[in-house]
């Protein structure tokens, strides 16, 4: 497979995966806020702070708007383009990327990435948006599953499958981290945190919702919302599909479905960084990590995974990729030796 | 302005038509159907302004959503349009595809053995059959190549030639284009809209197959690979993404199920080309190359080209790899050369031009000079080098100014240009706004032939249809769309 088609089927996969988490991220917030009364600007701008912060936005955030409102906020993450990582920034970055590989991909895939591309690009996007945010995330939500979904049932399981795996797992990982995130800083810096009051609790909910994992984690904890269940439930679950164990588990296997080395061993440093973090998730505890504190336990497993991600660049993509200069002088110089070795020769 | 009363769309068309001064494809002169629309007319009355309303809708959305868009230059990226379709197809008659077909293949075969002839003994010039002068000062004559073997001596493995029909229905060529000819893909994809649209016509009326076209690409590039090498790895070399033509790149290349990949893909080491993979460096065979020449090695032509493979042209050489079309086919497409292909024709083969050209006068010949200027304000005057309705003046339509610009450009340079009366293109009914009313529209037909072992000509081609009113420019960069063409396996 072309490096150049394997980076794009990867980031077209991430992109997709990004702009269904934006929509759980900013649905779900907004919805929460229908739950809280009596907010002034200070605890408005408390609650959505976190928000650009998560995305890792914060200072561009700030190079176009004055105050963190709900609106400036909601309209950042969804629809300005200054934003490379807005949703509809990622959309239009996916379906660029799809594009560049449309041989690669099924005809049912690309028409429904197309179709997101110009539904999101009309201004009936933004009518649904003003008169039911919930109503447009629904229909991203919908056509990014949708996706996955026509993904699963029509595209080939060669090399590229697996780039597309990658891509998606890496990302979504990344997304959960970031989502449990939002409610750290709530959370005692380090030690483990106490059962949580009703606004809280509110909160906490806020955070299964957006990971799709409410029903799941009632199913297992019952009803009662408790931070450390949340936490475990999101990064150590084995059986959710958005865990962050279950995520770096699959782009683990994804790694070594591509270069068939087994579990255990490895070839680049794309498979050992990933066993490793599999490792890790795998003997950890929950309790651990509040003893060393939530945020700092997420942040540094956020730069793991983009450690990963980079080492996949160097192991595929960018092979021996000369610049134009370069390359044009490697071949004056090769034509020229060999005009050299012609002229002997005719001696 | 006419009334639009609600009845079916073929009877509204029959009695508001007016296809009178010009060539009409489907009436004839007294207003009557011709007889190989009649099946299609019989069939297409049965639909409802409603019916075809929706029709129309829905295969317009469908391009969209699939993405069979061109790319507008000179504007933001992003500017991708639809190529307007048109929902009725011009029917040719089997007999006179036939004629269109043999003329076609004579065409290209005088062609290459032209190319074949210049880079290497020039008999022709010598002859005096061409003046020398006019090859050898060709812009897109390539004299690194002379003495060069291309694979199989072919030059020209795709050839989209442009025919238009005068007033008297008589088909003529227009120009060929022996370079990277674009657009078969819509001949693909529109075929595919109208089966879909129209199933049952298909099943009544009979008409020729388009499909196998990418297996005919296929075969002819397997034809051409380098001596020895039994399975040949082929690729489609594209510009990139934002190329016009992206599009149709990725999609032949789908349908072959050949790797599509973009200069920075590609490396050459010991004059050998690679891919760069996910494994390693992979060996390249076959180049369908959609770039042109001057863009292709930046160590050969321009420079600052980034598009290219730095040492792809060493590699060619070498005959490691080889390239469809071949390097140095461009002077074919000088216009001062099309002058001369019915001489072609006649001093290579020995026959007379079954496909005539359009009168065409030099304006580096001294006579013909003096013709074009006193007459600037009837021609049509065009620059040799140029394609897609750029570079040329439409005597009877531009302004003072416009004709004296010309005139001096002309007096500067006259190798540059070329002249030729106005022709009034055949027209065909075509809808013309959203409340699918019909009027005659300028049209033309590009047919693709593949040379390789055999000939191959998919039945039609592209046709393209000036939807401005009054205009000749077909071109999809200045308003031009498409119709589905038909040829159908009998004369009715």
């Amino acid at each position: 497979m072309l490096s150049r088609v394997a980076n794009s089927l990867y980031w077209m996969s991430r992109y997709i995966e990004r702009a269904e988490n934006i929509a759980r991220i900013v649905d779900v917030n907004l919805q929460m806020l229908l739950d809280l009364r009596n907010l002034d600007e200070e605890r408005l701008a408390q609650h959505w702070l976190p928000i650009v912060e998560t995305t890792g936005d914060e200072t561009q955030f700030f190079q176009l708007h004055k105050k963190a409102t709900g609106q400036a906020v909601t309209e950042f993450l969804v629809f300005q383009t200054e934003n490379p990582n807005s949703l509809v920034s990622a959309i239009c970055q996916a379906r660029e990327n799809a594009r560049m590989i449309r041989d690669q991909i099924t005809i049912e895939f690309w028409e429904e990435l197309n179709r997101l591309y110009w539904f999101v690009k009309t201004p009936e996007a933004r009518r649904i948006w003003k008169e039911s945010p919930s109503e447009f995330f629904q229909q991203v939500k919908n056509s990014s599953l949708h996706l996955i979904g026509l993904g699963y049932a029509t595209l080939l399981r060669n090399e590229g499958w697996w780039f597309v795996q990658i891509g998606k797992f890496l990302e979504r990982a990344d997304k959960t981290s970031r989502i449990l995130d939002l409610r750290s800083g709530a959370l005692p810096e380090k030690g483990a945190p106490e059962a949580a009051g009703q606004p809280e609790a509110l909160e906490w909910s806020a955070i299964l919702h957006s990971c799709s994992a409410w029903d799941a984690y009632k199913t297992l904890h019952g009803a009662e919302v408790h931070p450390r269940g949340v936490v475990e439930f999101l990064l150590f679950n084995d059986d959710f599909p958005r865990s962050a164990r279950f995520c770096v588990g699959q782009l683990n296997h994804a790694l070594r479905r591509i270069s068939g080395v087994p579990d255990g061993r490895f070839c680049n440093d794309a498979e050992k960084l990933a066993g490793r973090l599999v490792a890790e998730l795998q003997f950890s505890t929950v309790d651990e990590i509040f003893g060393r504190g939530l945020h700092l336990y997420l942040d540094q497993l956020q730069s793991k995974l983009n450690d990963i991600g980079a080492a996949l660049f160097d192991a595929y993509i960018f092979q021996q990729f000369n610049n134009l200069e370069d390359e044009i002088m490697v071949q004056q110089e090769e034509q020229q030796q060999q005009s050299r070795t012609i002229r002997k020769t005719h001696l | 302005m006419p009334t639009k009363p609600k009845t079916q769309p073929i009877k509204r068309l029959l009695s508001h038509y007016e296809p009178s001064g010009f060539f009409d494809e489907m009436l004839d002169g007294e207003g009557r159907i011709r007889p190989h629309y009649r099946q299609f007319q019989e069939l297409f009355q049965t639909l409802t302004t409603r019916e075809f309303e929706h029709k129309r809708q829905s295969i317009d959305l469908a391009f969209l959503r699939q993405g069979i868009t061109f790319n507008v230059y000179g504007n933001s990226a992003g500017a991708e349009k639809i190529f307007p379709f048109d929902l009725l197809p011009r029917v040719i008659p089997a007999g006179e595809w036939e004629m269109l077909e043999r003329g076609l293949a004579q065409r290209i075969t005088a062609l290459n053995l032209f190319l074949r002839d210049i880079y290497h003994e020039q008999k022709i010039l010598r002859d005096g059959v061409i003046p020398p002068s006019y090859v050898l000062t060709g812009k897109h004559f390539r004299r690194e190549f002379v003495n060069f073997n291309v694979p199989k001596d072919i030059y020209i493995h795709i050839c989209g030639t442009d025919l238009i029909r005068d007033n008297k229905g008589q088909y003529l060529v227009l120009e060929d284009n022996g370079r990277c000819p674009s657009g078969v893909s819509y001949v693909l994809e529109n075929r595919r809209a109208m089966k879909r649209a129209f199933p049952a016509m298909f099943e009544g009326i009979g008409v020729q197959p388009v499909e196998h076209y990418p297996q005919e690409l296929l075969k002819m590039l397997h034809h051409i690979a380098p001596a020895g090498v039994a399975d040949p790895t082929i690729v489609l070399l594209t510009p990139g993404a934002y190329n016009s033509a992206y599009f149709e790149h990725t999609y032949l290349a789908r349908q072959m199920g050949i790797e599509i990949v973009e200069g920075r893909d590609l490396v050459v080491r010991d004059a050998r080309v690679f891919m760069r993979t996910t494994k390693g460096l992979q060996p390249v065979h076959v180049i369908y190359r959609r770039i042109d020449d001057d863009f292709l090695d930046p160590t050969v032509f321009r420079r600052d080209s980034l598009l290219g493979v730095p040492g792809i042209v060493h590699a060619y050489r070498a005959g490691n790899v080889s390239l469809a079309n071949s390097i140095g086919t461009g002077i074919a497409d000088d216009k001062v050369m099309y002058y001369f292909v019915p001489r072609m024709i006649k001093y290579y083969l020995d026959q007379e031009p079954l496909l005539a050209n359009v009168p065409t006068y030099l304006a580096s010949e001294a006579e013909d000079q003096k013709y074009i200027l006193e007459n600037l304000d009837q021609l049509v005057v065009k620059a040799a080098n140029e394609s897609g309705g750029y570079g040329m003046l439409m005597g009877p339509k531009a302004t003072r100014a416009e004709i004296a610009a010309f005139r001096k450009k002309i007096e500067a340079e006259p190798r540059n240009y070329i002249a030729q009366p106005m022709i009034s293109l055949s027209r065909h009914p075509t809808c013309v706004d959203d409340d699918n009313y019909f009027e005659g529209r300028h049209i033309d037909l590009r047919p693709y032939i593949i040379y390789g072992e055999k000939i191959a000509i998919v039945p039609g081609g592209l046709t393209r249809v000036a939807l401005r009113k009054g205009s000749l420019v077909v071109n999809s960069s200045q308003g031009g769309g498409s119709k589905d063409t038909w040829v159908l396996y009998g004369d009715e």
